[in-house]
């Protein structure tokens, strides 16, 4: 039984293997996006949803870090946010 | 001698090369350690660098590298005979192509998972990694030239097929929309998805369809030149999941089944048949058809894939050294990845040597250089299945060409993808922003003006065959002038890569010497390929300044921390998303 799950897992693993990367990578550039979005106000871009964005900044606060290295920006940009 | 005996020598020196040569590449060579942090740790994201079971590592490995191209190399180039091919397809896998796949591999783990282009920028120079991209640009388009006259000739020859293969894509739409929309079990999708090709290969060969003197008012050849090609803009305009995914999945699990059925076949024929298959094809064929160029050196650039492929280096280096999970799984991905391509080669040698029944019918086959190629795979393979599997010999046929059409229409679509995102970074370079059709555009002017060059109905389309395989192999030398730097920067002894490097480029830059004659021929010239050969030769003189270079101030240099690419910093890291962006 334990073979046929690790069979069916294997050949679930060869199907999406060779395209998890675009997948995710697709998706990464939806959330730094949305990322953008919430950041905007707190990185000097007048934004006129600011109010409601800043209500969304909890839930980007995870991967903060992982965004600000990934576009370039070896520390936080935020003085308020010491992610590293 | 019997394809059995051939067949037995075959996998024997392969089996000595993984369990022997592989061996010593890992203790003495790479020196492969598995408490090394490999990029797939160290990096981990769950995108790009991602830990993974190295049976699945190969697996996708494998299929990546795998396609139409060392079916359709060893198939054109028996025409010599079977002994010089059987050799370069055996020792080139164990020497060659096996110390490459597992070095580019190995290479890349050690910095980073940096492409092989980045590699090429670090350790040769940035014009190196330019040069790159000059090289990738033109296998690419002559592989979709290629292909499309290959798939061409077989939908003619093999009026069966043209079914089947038009089928699968809508069967791979299908299974496309099960697994991602409907989110149906992927087991019984594969079963019906795969049981419904294979009903659709029955019913294709049942009714053939061969199409009218004109249609559109094209011949049947341009037809489906222009039908195949614009079939590969639009697959590869569509999101991945809609067609490439499916499609690349089905393909894979075709492969082992053709690759089952093939050694299968030779197997069950010479232990069971009646009349076991006979090597009909000369060792050494002395009487060569007129036309045929020498042996040496275009044996090695026709056989590319299948003894020694650069675009092995690149898939190595792009992206499964950011999934080795240990450094030491490299050894089984890398080495035996190459072994999985050389088995398809070997096993395309022996259909197309030992399937015919008289050496007259095998030499009306490869009647011209080019003439056998996929075809005679496709009617020897056949002749074989139906000797040792009894299946009949028009539904083998089909069953055959239906798998190379997959393979090479596979290779078509994700190169004009790839060709498509070049033309887009070259235009970016000059401060261009091209949208994804109108690139896609650029790609399908250029592809069918190479292919159409060639003659409306890609008459000499073989004849690009060698020139792509010297791009190739001219891929090659610069990933192992790239390993024999990193050998020689760790003090290592670089001879098992200097051998090969030397071979491949004398080799690759004696062809493209030769062919430039042969372009020029008043008789038949050909002044697209001629152009194309002159920019490879240029290339090739810069490689080889630039990897001499490169190594004389390698002996110069401190030796390289055997961490390198682990203790790397963050400048590293920047460069890394630099210059991979250019690959």
């Amino acid at each position: 039984m334990r073979r046929w799950s690790a069979f069916q897992a294997g050949l679930h693993e060869f199907y999406v293997g060779p395209y998890r990367q675009m997948f995710k990578r697709e998706k990464q550039d939806e959330d730094d996006l949305f990322m953008i979005a919430v950041l905007g106000e707190a990185l000097g871009v007048p934004d006129p949803a600011a109010y409601y964005t800043a209500e969304l900044l909890p839930a980007v606060w995870e991967n903060f870090h992982a965004w600000h290295r990934r576009i370039g920006i070896p520390r936080s940009p935020l003085d308020h946010i010491g992610c590293c | 001698m019997g394809s059995l005996i051939l067949m037995i020598i075959g996998l024997g020196v392969m089996a000595a090369g993984y369990f022997v040569y592989s061996k010593y590449l890992a203790r003495r060579v790479y020196k492969l350690n598995e408490a090394f942090v490999t990029p797939a740790h160290e990096l981990k994201d769950g995108v790009d660098y991602m830990p993974t079971n190295k049976f699945i590592l190969w697996g996708h490995h494998f299929t990546s590298v795998a396609g139409a191209a060392p079916i359709v190399g060893p198939a054109i180039a028996v025409i010599w005979g079977w002994l010089p091919a059987l050799l370069w397809v055996t020792l080139g896998t164990v020497f060659f192509a096996g110390m490459h796949d597992l070095g580019t591999l190995w290479a890349s783990t050690r910095n980073k998972g940096r492409s092989i282009g980045s590699l090429s920028a670090r350790y040769i120079g940035k014009r190196g990694a330019n040069l790159f991209l000059v090289v990738i640009f033109l296998v690419l388009l002559m592989v979709i030239a290629a292909f499309a006259v290959v798939i061409k000739n077989l939908l003619i020859s093999t009026p069966g097929a043209v079914i089947p293969v038009w089928g699968a894509i809508v069967v791979a739409l299908l299974v496309g929309v099960a697994v991602y929309r409907l989110r149906w079990h992927l087991l019984p999708v594969t079963v019906v998805g795969v049981s419904v090709l294979y009903a659709l290969i029955v019913v294709g060969d049942q009714i053939p369809v061969v199409l009218p003197e004109s249609t559109l008012g094209m011949s049947p050849a341009t037809f489906w030149i222009v039908a195949l090609f614009a079939y590969g803009a639009i697959a590869s305009l569509l999101p991945v999941w809609v067609l490439l995914q499916p499609r690349d999945y089905i393909n894979g699990v075709q492969l082992f089944v053709g690759l089952i059925l093939l050694f299968g076949s030779v197997l069950l024929a010479t232990l069971f048949s009646a009349t076991p298959p006979e090597i009909v094809a000369p060792a050494i064929n002395m009487n060569v058809p007129e036309g045929t160029p020498s042996m040496i050196p275009l044996l090695f650039v026709t056989i590319a894939c299948g003894a020694i492929s650069g675009f092995h280096g690149m898939v190595a280096s792009g992206t499964t050294s950011k999934q080795l999970d240990k450094e030491t799984d490299a050894r089984f991905v890398g080495y035996f990845g190459a072994i999985g391509e050389g088995l398809l080669s070997l096993g395309t040698i022996l259909a197309v040597i030992g399937g015919f029944k008289s050496a007259a019918e095998w030499n009306e086959i490869y009647s011209s250089f080019g003439a056998g190629g996929v075809n005679a795979f496709v009617q020897g393979g056949a002749n074989l299945m139906q000797n040792g599997i009894g299946l009949p010999a028009s539904l083998s046929a089909t069953v055959l060409a239906t798998m190379a059409v997959l393979f090479a229409a596979t290779t078509m679509d994700t190169g004009m993808r790839l060709l498509r995102f070049v033309v887009q970074e070259a235009a970016e370079a000059f401060k261009l922003k091209i949208g994804k059709i109108p690139a896609t555009l650029i790609v399908l002017a250029l592809g069918l003006g190479l292919t159409f060059s060639q003659g409306l109905g890609g008459e000499g389309g073989l004849r690009i065959w060698p020139l792509f395989g010297t791009t190739n192999q001219l891929m090659a030398s610069l990933s192992l002038a790239i390993i024999a730097v990193i050998l020689i920067r760790k003090g290592r002894n670089p001879i098992t890569a200097m051998i090969p490097l030397v071979i491949v480029f004398v080799m690759a830059f004696w062809a493209a010497l030769d062919q430039l004659s042969s372009f020029t021929d008043p008789s038949d010239p050909d002044w697209v390929l001629f152009t194309l050969d002159v920019i490879i030769i240029v290339t090739s003189v810069w490689v080889a300044v630039e990897a001499i270079i490169a190594m004389r101030n390698a002996r110069n240099l401190p030796p390289e921390d055997e961490d390198a690419g682990a203790n790397a910093d963050a400048h590293a890291d920047a460069e890394l998303t630099a210059v991979s962006e250019d690959v």
